[in-house]
C-alpha cells in the first residue's frame, strides 16, 4: 500500500472538523517546560544543497573508528545485499500487518523470522521481535511473574510480585532496565555474585535451600564474554521449582548449545539482542529484541505472533494470532503494552541469516572466538595486562590494566580506535579493567594497531610494579 | 436456548448459575455472552480448590476477537473445573448450558443464590443492554 501524506488542506480539514486551530494546541496537555521546540542545532532556511553540505561535515567528525568494543553491540560485518533488499519499498515502508489480506509479504518474512529464531534457540515458539535486548529481559522477567513457578497449572490472574535471581554477570544496563520496568509491579530482583575467579556464576556456591523463587535468568556468554554452567544452572533452577530465562547472544548459538537444550528439560524463556544479526551500531540503535518460548507457555508470550494457516478456500497463508493477548484486545490486561514488533531491523535479520545460512553465522562465530583469543593473547604479553578470569569465553575477554582504564581508552580514541568498555564503573571491585572484543571484521593487522598503540600508552606511563625506573 | 433442568439463575455479567442436586452450584456464560464474543479458542479456568469471593475474576473465556473476564456467582470453592475445555473450547459456543459448563462452585452461603438474577430480570438486562 502507497503512503500518501496528509496536504495542507486535508489538515486544515480535519482541524475544522474537530474544532482546534492548529495542531499544536493539540498538545497543549503537554506542560510548555516539557515540549521540544524544532530542532535547535540546524538553522533555518538551508537549502537542500546547504542542508547535505552540513550533514556531511558532522558525519564527518563522528569518523569510522576501529572497534574492539562489545559489551552489548558488536561490529559485525553486514551483507551488501541485505540492504539493498531491505531498502525495497515493500519492506522499507509497509504498513503494520493488521489485515491481513492486504499484508502477506510482511506477514511470511516475521514467520519466516520466527521459525529462524525458534530454531536458533531451539525453543518452540517466537514472537516478531521487541525494542531491544534490555526490555526483551525485563518482558521476559514480566512473562516468568505472569506464568508462575513450574508446577502451577494455570497462569495466575492475580500474579504480582514474586523474586527473580539476577546474576550480576548480567549486562549492567540491562539489569536497570529491567529494574525500572519490574519494580513498581512488586517484583523483587535478588542479585547473584559471580564467582572472582572463574568470572561466572559457580553451580556449587547457589543456596540449597534458596526458598520460593519465579525465575533465574542466565546469561550466556555472561557480561564479561565468559560462558557460565548452563546445565547445572538450569538443573538447579528446575529442582528448586524456578523457571529459567536465557539470555543469549544470537551469533554464539551458531557454536554453543541452543537455550532449548540446556540442563534436562531446557531452558523456559529464552531473549536477548538481535543487533548482531543484521543491524549496524548506528550510535546505539535502532536494534531489536527476540524471544522465544516452550509451547504451553506462548499464551503468556508477550508481543506481535504471526501464524500459518489457510484461507476460506483451502490457500495457504498467513495472519496475525493469539491477539487476544495483546493491548488493542485485552487492554490493560494484556500480556504487555508492546503490540508492536521492530519490523524493520527483525527483517534485516531474517534477510541477514538467510544469506548467511547456519554456515556462514557458524564461521562468523569462530571468527570472533579465534580473533578475541588472538587479541588477549597479544596484550596479555605486554607488562601488567592480565586475563582477569579463567574460565573459556565466547568473543569477549575481560582485562586487567597497569594504568587508568579511562586514560587508555581516551589515549586510543585519539588514535582512532575504540579500545573497550571500562568495567570498574560497573564493577568497582575489578579496579582498572577494560572488555574488549575483536569480532571477524578485526584483521591481525587490526590487533597489531592497538597492540602497538597500547604498548606506546603503557610504556610512557611509569608503572608502579616495575622495578625500572624511567 | 432452553435450559436443560435445575434452577438457573443469572448475574449481570453474563453469567449462568445452576444449583445441583449436592448444594454445589454450576457455572458458565450465557448463550447472550457467547453470541457476543464469537468463536472461542480458549478457556483459562480456574484452579481446584480456589477460594473465591463473590464477582472475583475466576478466569478467562478467549475468543478470536476479544478476551472476556468470568467473575463468581457467589463466593466459594472451587470443586471441578470443566477440563474438556482445554481442547473443545467451542463447547461454549455449541452448547453453552450443557458441554459448556466452566466451573462448579460449592458456596459459603447456600442462600447467596437465591439472592441472583432470575430468568425474567435477566431477560430484562439483555432487552436493555441491547439499545
Amino acid at each position: 500500500m502507497p503512503f500518501i501524506p496528509h496536504t495542507p488542506d486535508d489538515v486544515r480539514e480535519m482541524l475544522d472538523a474537530v474544532g482546534v486551530n492548529q495542531i499544536d494546541d493539540l498538545f497543549d496537555e503537554i506542560p510548555a517546560e516539557l515540549r521540544s521546540h524544532g530542532l535547535p542545532g540546524i538553522p533555518p532556511g538551508l537549502s537542500e544543497m546547504e542542508v547535505i553540505r552540513l550533514m556531511q561535515e558532522r558525519a564527518a567528525r563522528d569518523a569510522i573508528p576501529l572497534c574492539f568494543a562489545g559489551a552489548g553491540a558488536y561490529d559485525h560485518h553486514i551483507p551488501a545485499a541485505v540492504w539493498q533488499i531491505l531498502s525495497r519499498g515493500e519492506f522499507y515502508s509497509a504498513y503494520t500487518p493488521y489485515q491481513a489480506e492486504a499484508s502477506q509479504g510482511t506477514l511470511q518474512v516475521i514467520y519466516e523470522y520466527q521459525s529462524m529464531m525458534t530454531a536458533l534457540t531451539a525453543m518452540d515458539t517466537s514472537n516478531a521481535s521487541l525494542y531491544d535486548g534490555a526490555s526483551a529481559l525485563a518482558e521476559a522477567v514480566l512473562m516468568a511473574v505472569r506464568v508462575g513457578p513450574m508446577g502451577r497449572k494455570s497462569p495466575s490472574r492475580s500474579a504480582r510480585g514474586g523474586r527473580v535471581l539476577m546474576p550480576r554477570t548480567v549486562h549492567p544496563i540491562y539489569r536497570r532496565v529491567v529494574e525500572t520496568i519490574v519494580s513498581a509491579q512488586g517484583i523483587t530482583l535478588e542479585e547473584l555474585d559471580y564467582d572472582r575467579k572463574g568470572g561466572h556464576i559457580d553451580p556449587e556456591s547457589l543456596p540449597t535451600a534458596p526458598g520460593d523463587f519465579v525465575a533465574l535468568v542466565i546469561p550466556q556468554p555472561n557480561f564479561f564474554g565468559v560462558l557460565e554452567e548452563v546445565d547445572a544452572l538450569t538443573n538447579w533452577a528446575h529442582a528448586h521449582g524456578g523457571r529459567v530465562i536465557a539470555l543469549v547472544n544470537p551469533v554464539s548459538l551458531a557454536l554453543l548449545k541452543p537455550p532449548g537444550e540446556w540442563g534436562a528439560q531446557g531452558a523456559d524463556i529464552a531473549c536477548g539482542e538481535g543487533q548482531p544479526l543484521g543491524a549496524p551500531l548506528s550510535s546505539g540503535g535502532p536494534y531489536f529484541g527476540f524471544m522465544t518460548c516452550r509451547r504451553d507457555l506462548v499464551r503468556q508470550l508477550p508481543g506481535r505472533i504471526v501464524g500459518r494457516t489457510v484461507d476460506l478456500e483451502g490457500k495457504p497463508g498467513f495472519t496475525l494470532t493469539l491477539q487476544a493477548r495483546e493491548q488493542h484486545i485485552r487492554r490493560s490486561k494484556a500480556t504487555s503494552n508492546i503490540c508492536t514488533n521492530q519490523g524493520l531491523m527483525m527483517t534485516a535479520a531474517t534477510i541477514h541469516l538467510s544469506l548467511l545460512g547456519p554456515t556462514g553465522l557458524e564461521r562468523v562465530a569462530a571468527a570472533c572466538h579465534a580473533n578475541t583469543q588472538t587479541l588477549a593473547d597479544r596484550l596479555i604479553t605486554l607488562e601488567g595486562v592480565k586475563r582477569l578470569f579463567e574460565r573459556s569465553v565466547f568473543h569477549e575477554a575481560a582485562l586487567r590494566l597497569p594504568v587508568p582504564a579511562g586514560e587508555v581508552v581516551r589515549a586510543l580514541a585519539a588514535q582512532n580506535l575504540v579500545a573497550g568498555y571500562s568495567l570498574g564503573r560497573d564493577y568497582p571491585e575489578l579496579g582498572e579493567s577494560l572488555l574488549v572484543c575483536a569480532t571477524e571484521q578485526r584483521s591481525p593487522a587490526d590487533i597489531e594497531t592497538y597492540f602497538g598503540h597500547l604498548q606506546r600508552i603503557l610504556s610512557k606511563r611509569r608503572i608502579p610494579s616495575c622495578p625500572v625506573v624511567h | 436456548m432452553i435450559e436443560a433442568f435445575g434452577e438457573y439463575r443469572y448475574t449481570k455479567t453474563h453469567e449462568w448459575v445452576r444449583r445441583e442436586e449436592d448444594g454445589s452450584v454450576t457455572v458458565g456464560i450465557t448463550a447472550h455472552a457467547e453470541e457476543l464474543l464469537g468463536d472461542m479458542v480458549y478457556i483459562q479456568l480456574p484452579e481446584v480448590g480456589q477460594n473465591l469471593s463473590a464477582e472475583e475474576e475466576c478466569g478467562v473465556v478467549e475468543s478470536v476477537k476479544a478476551a472476556s473476564d468470568i467473575y463468581a456467582p457467589l463466593a466459594g470453592e472451587v470443586v471441578e473445573v470443566n477440563l474438556s475445555l482445554d481442547v473443545s473450547p467451542e463447547s461454549i459456543n455449541k452448547d453453552p448450558y450443557g458441554e459448556g459448563w466452566i466451573l462448579r462452585l460449592r458456596p459459603t452461603e447456600p442462600a447467596d443464590f437465591d439472592a441472583l438474577m432470575n430468568r425474567a430480570a435477566y431477560a430484562t438486562l439483555v432487552a436493555e443492554e441491547e439499545h
